[in-house]
């Protein structure tokens, strides 16, 4: 390297480091190979800050929990196939029902959407890495150690078991049994941290670090909708932290805020609660809808009909969001005009969420259709959320929901809003993606084969429980009497989920078989529009030898065969380019952070100290002797190229 | 792809101050998260408060002193702070440095003034509900201090070793002085509910 | 496939099958949301058939050449769809206001008051006292007139419930310390089965409550029939059961009326073969399932709070016949 940079001395000599300016194509890539590299071995894998290797490992690690939270789902309905079946015990399907949709909410779907938020940003905005990469790596850690502490506690009998909402007095002092809702209520302070992380992040990263000339009105619909989902996360995840740490105290130290008989209240946990649940429902859902107007353009060769109607549309979601809390505690009878509001603002969030399935309807009739895998999940997305979309409406109205709320009915819609409205659309952006993450297509047979199962997997198993509701039949009730006459529509439901399981065992084995033998996927596969398509596949740990320039909405359409660039960044040293929030217009070459492990030895010393809290409150006294440690080294500069300016 | 070099960013500054940090953003997003946070503990305080007969709930209201002593050395560490923050951005490392220790005195001072003011709620936590939110609110705005007067700590330490002597270090005074601003902001808030809503 | 299950859906705790005012309403509303919403999903999917499937000009294009004339069409089908959207919501939300209100005004005209606690797992039920009838205790059997508004006061010691009967009424949540209440109407005698909404444990599988709806005359035999005490045991088996009762853990956690049995954690038994079903309706009410019952309740019901009390089988027995006897 010594050498390179000597014959580059006489240019650089009024310049601090290696830039990449006239810098030919070889030398260039072996400098930024050299300074963005993640080291061979353990401790590269353990040390990196590339948001890439961190992306791919958070999306692996959300479909084992995935895996993990849908096995759960297939035992409860072995002992539901039957009534009085007497399969497993009560004790144990509390914990399963609990265990899934903790899992799936905490555990999977958040942390999946973040996932390729992080993968994804990156590339699309044209820059090198996110913004703070090592609060990035932190993310991770601390999201994975969250997820094995309560599957552990799941396989030593202390999995939560009060539900994935934990409603109190059941998981309070009082009723919570052993230490199973302390394991709950320490794994969500866990994965809200990382949350919130990757909230911050991908703000700083969007707003300062887009390509030189992507405006507001250029910014990939993707990427707005997890700029918007990161603002909703930063305002709605702090209350689960409160109630969950309220929760904890009340359990451990005896505090009182929910218990009745010293002034507390059971109520203000569920106010709490779904202040920050119900906005959850969007942090899945608004990324999703990102994927749809990220992959509809490719497949009808077209842009996205109303980019504007669209970009607003999520903006509204976003604020409405915060609004709608109350329309999951209409039974607990709350003063009828409050209710009356939440009933007016639960139905107004569907005009937003209708603009963008118009705008994307429009867009396919302006468009030429070709049918991928992709652009299949997301007709299968709208066939199926417009269902969720319209039975949401249904449970806003207050007298409906009296006679709907914690039964099968509110269970079908949840799962038409969620799997039909996210894991879809998810399924079909992993299609979409997986040529750019890996550098092979996965099997297009497979892939319509995996399509078919899921789909019709899905709407067979939860399309009759709208109809077992209505019928009276509660949620989260282990087994039914054999009088009630659910046993037919119960086993027609078990059956249809073997069928869905086989279509989620296509998609990984399409995964596993593509990842060694699929097809090269070549730069731009599909001949999409946006900058991550403009890299290699799999894109270089630095991603693009010279960051672009953005001049048009769809850049690669606009101009297929070049791509604008910038010149003048340091090649030796990690640096990317910071510019003006609104207009992106260049400020800054900013450092950014080497791979380091105390992302990884902080992360652990923050997840010792919620796992000890659980036993003592000393440890968190304790505990921040190690953490201060750990974020002091993290933060400490250890003399990089960076600092020599 | 073919590659067609459009714009020269060599030139460019390595750091920047304010809304040309990203560090800046970053700090603004957590103050916003952490914010809400408050915000929450505050709406559970008057929500308690609304549902309860009598509040504060079998307790008398807390004793003035050692709050309002803490809000007036928060108040005026306002002064340095924000000469702090003028240092930086002249790149005046020797003013900077003094600040900083200054600060750090400055940031130790009210943790010590807050053994007091634990007795002085004249409650404990897990008396009533009343007894908890009171000590969730002053534990929550403890962890701000104790995490600000850290960072100060670090921060001044660096100065006087030949990594301080970078620019970008100065951009990271600034956003610590701008985080200083919102532990001040939130204390003011927090004093009043704290100390006045019972008196009212 | 929806019709295979309407047809297979029985009278047994239905929201689809109103018999009172209140769930009535909601039926209603459940239909008019339901039709609007099947209408509008079959819109949206036939359209979007059509954009897929509609016959377009052969020739290839760039991306990026997108016809004006087309937009503005588009633009007028997606603006008129989205106002169309707005009409229908606050038509929907105006019709759900209105149907709140009219269920709300149906408070204040009870002739019947009762009180409702939800216990794990199992309802008490609080007739007060009523002219020259006292106040009564029962358990997991509501008896109301047919046709006269009921006023149902919820309340909970332990954990959330959720009282639902969803032939008669939708649900209301009780909640620790927060009392609340219901009006409840039945316009035909009959038998009708709730079951508790909100999880709250081991056994909410098996937490139904019956509500059984019978003319005036009826009801009030009922209540004066639940006004008298116990009755005192007449044979030999009936004494030596409860003597059994008395002497073993039995009478901490029970109440008899007429007898120095009077524990309040469980459900009262002084009528208790006069009810319909045992165990919060997890067995009907047989001999058979009685002798179960007391035998091994952790059998029935896992994790419930009635432990396993040791007696030999003729005491066994003899508290069976016991409390057979107490109709």
């Amino acid at each position: 390297m010594s050498s390179i940079r000597q014959k580059n001395a006489d240019r650089i000599e009024e310049l601090k480091g290696v830039r990449d300016t006239g810098l030919d194509e070889a030398r260039l890539v072996a400098f930024l190979a050299h300074a963005w590299q993640t080291p061979k071995g353990l401790y590269g894998w353990l040390a990196t800050v590339d948001h890439k290797v961190i992306g791919r490992r958070y999306v692996v690690t959300a479909f084992l929990f995935l895996i993990l939270a849908g096995l759960s789902a297939l035992v409860m309905r072995f002992q539901l196939a039957a009534p009085e079946a007497g399969r497993i015990s009560p004790d144990f399907y509390d914990q399963l029902f609990t265990m899934h949709g903790t899992t799936m909410m905490f555990l999977f779907a958040v942390p999946v959407m973040e996932a390729f938020a992080v993968y994804l940003v990156p590339l699309m905005i044209g820059t090198r890495n996110v913004a703070f990469p090592r609060l990035n790596a932190f993310s991770y850690w601390i999201y994975v150690s969250g997820g094995i502490m309560i599957w552990i506690a799941f396989a030593f009998n202390t999995g939560a078991d009060a539900g994935w909402f934990s409603y109190v007095p059941l998981a309070g002092q009082f009723y919570g049994i052993g230490k199973r809702p302390d394991f709950w209520a320490q794994m969500v302070t866990y994965t809200e941290v990382s949350a919130l992380a990757v909230a911050v992040e991908i703000i700083a990263t969007v707003l300062k670090q887009r390509a030189p000339g992507m405006t507001l009105d250029r910014i990939p619909l993707y990427v707005w909708s997890v700029l918007i989902t990161a603002f909703v996360i930063l305002f709605a995840m702090p209350a689960v932290m409160v109630s969950s740490t309220m929760l904890i105290l009340d359990r451990l130290v005896g505090t009182k805020f929910f218990d009745q008989a010293a002034g507390g209240d059971a109520l203000l946990w569920q106010h709490l609660f779904w202040f920050f649940g119900h906005p959850e429902v969007y942090i899945i859902f608004i990324p999703a809808t990102g994927f749809v107007s990220a992959i509809l353009p490719t497949f009808v060769r077209r842009p996205v009909f109303g980019y504007l109607g669209i970009v607003l549309s999520l903006i509204a979601i976003g604020f409405l969001s915060f609004g709608l809390w109350v329309h999951h505690m209409f039974a607990t009878g709350l003063p009828q005009l409050g209710e009356s509001f939440f009933t007016a603002s639960s139905m107004m969030i569907a005009i937003p969420s209708g603009i963008q399935v118009f705008c994307w309807i429009a867009t396919i009739w302006g468009g030429r259709p070709i049918f991928a895998t992709p652009l299949l999940f997301v007709l299968g997305f709208i066939f199926t959320f417009v269902i969720g979309g319209l039975t949401g409406v249904m449970v806003a109205s207050v007298p409906i929901d009296l006679q709907v709320h914690d039964t099968y009915f509110v269970v079908a819609h949840f799962h038409y809003v969620l799997v039909g409205g996210a894991v879809f659309p998810l399924l079909g952006a992993v299609y979409y993606w997986f040529p750019k993450a890996t550098g092979r297509m996965l099997s297009e047979r497979l892939g319509h084969l995996n399509f078919w199962f899921v789909f019709l997997g899905f709407n067979l198993t939860f399309f009759p429980m709208h109809i077992l509701g209505l019928q009276g039949m509660p949620r989260r009730v282990y087994t039914y009497p054999l009088e009630s006459g659910w046993g037919s529509a119960n086993l027609f439901i078990s059956l249809s989920s073997l069928v869905l399981f086989v279509g989620f065992a296509l998609f990984f084995l399409n995964m596993l078989l593509s990842f060694r033998n699929g097809l090269p996927a070549g730069d731009n596969p599909w001949g999409a529009s946006t900058l991550e398509w403009a890299t290699t596949s799999p894109p270089p740990s630095y991603n693009f030898p010279r960051l672009p320039v953005v001049t048009h909405r769809e850049p690669l359409w606009a101009e297929p065969d070049t791509l604008a660039v910038i010149e003048g960044l340091r090649v030796d040293a990690r640096e990317v380019l910071g510019g003006m929030v609104a207009d992106a217009v260049p400020q800054l070459r900013l450092p950014s952070a080497d791979n380091s492990i105390w992302p990884l030895l902080s992360a652990t010393a923050v997840g010792g100290t919620f796992f000890a809290s659980i036993y003592t409150p000393w440890a968190v006294v304790w505990g921040a002797i190690p953490i201060s440690i750990g974020f002091i080294c993290w933060f400490w500069p250890k003399g990089e190229p960076e600092d020599e300016e | 792809m073919k590659q067609r070099p459009v714009v020269d960013v060599s030139h460019l500054p390595t750091y920047g101050f304010g809304a040309a940090s990203p560090m800046w953003w970053g700090t603004l997003a957590f103050i916003a998260l952490e914010a809400t946070g408050f915000a929450l503990a505050i709406g559970t305080y008057f929500y308690l408060a609304v549902l309860a007969p009598h509040w504060p709930i079998a307790a008398p209201a807390p004793d003035l002193a050692p709050g309002t002593a803490i809000l007036i050395i928060l108040l005026a560490s306002l002064v340095p702070n924000h000469l702090v923050d003028r240092w930086a951005k002249q790149q005046d490392f020797h003013k900077v440095r003094a600040g900083m220790v200054f600060m750090t005195i400055v940031g130790i001072l009210p943790l010590i003034v807050r053994i007091w003011e634990f007795p002085a709620l004249r409650i404990s936590w897990d008396q009533n509900a009343y007894g908890s939110i009171v000590w969730f609110l002053l534990a929550l705005h403890t962890s701000h201090l104790l995490t600000d007067v850290g960072d100060t700590i670090v921060l001044a330490v660096l100065m006087f070793t030949q990594k301080g002597k970078v620019g970008r270090r100065l951009s990271d005074v600034s956003d610590n002085a701008f985080y200083w601003d919102f532990v001040v902001a939130s204390w003011a808030v927090l004093y009043l509910v704290m100390y006045w809503a019972p008196r009212m | 496939m929806s019709t295979l299950f309407l047809t297979a859906c029985s009278d047994w705790q239905s929201a689809l099958h109103a018999h009172g005012d209140n769930a009535r309403k909601i039926f209603d509303l459940i239909w008019t949301f339901g039709a609007v919403a099947a209408t509008t999903w079959l819109l949206t999917v036939l359209v979007l058939a059509m954009a897929l499937f509609r016959s377009r000009p052969p020739e290839a294009r760039s991306p990026l050449q997108i016809d004006p004339d087309q937009e503005r069409r588009l633009n007028c089908a997606v603006g008129s769809a989205t106002a169309l959207t707005v009409v229908v919501l606050i038509a929907l939300t105006t019709g759900s206001f209105f149907a709140g209100k009219s269920i709300a005004s149906m408070s204040g005209s009870e002739t019947v008051t009762v009180r409702v606690t939800g216990h794990q797992w199992w309802w008490e039920i609080r007739y007060p006292k009523i002219g020259s009838l006292q106040a009564i205790v029962t358990a997991n059997e509501l008896h109301v007139p047919v046709g006269e508004s009921v006023k149902v006061k919820l309340d909970s010691l332990d954990v959330i419930h959720s009282f639902w009967v969803p032939s008669l009424a939708g649900k209301r949540d009780l909640i620790p310390g927060r009392p609340s209440e219901l009006t409840l109407i039945a316009d035909k005698p009959g038998v009708y089965r709730g079951q508790c909404a909100e999880f709250c444990g081991y056994q909410h599988a098996h937490m139904a409550i019956t509500v059984v709806a019978e003319s005036r005359e009826a009801f009030d035999a009922w209540r004066s029939r639940q006004d008298a005490n116990a009755v005192t045991p007449s044979g030999d088996e009936e004494r030596r059961g409860q003597a059994a009762f008395l002497g073993t853990g039995c009478a901490l956690c029970h109440a008899i009326r007429g007898t120095p049995a009077s524990g309040t954690v469980g459900p009262d038994l002084t009528h208790v073969a006069g009810r319909r079903s045992l165990a919060a309706d997890a067995l009907a009410m047989t001999p058979g399932a009685l002798a179960a019952w007391v035998a091994d309740p952790q059998s029935v019901k896992p994790g419930a709070k009635m432990p396993r009390i040791a007696l030999s089988a003729d005491d066994l027995n003899a508290v069976i016949t016991y409390l057979g006897s107490l109709e």
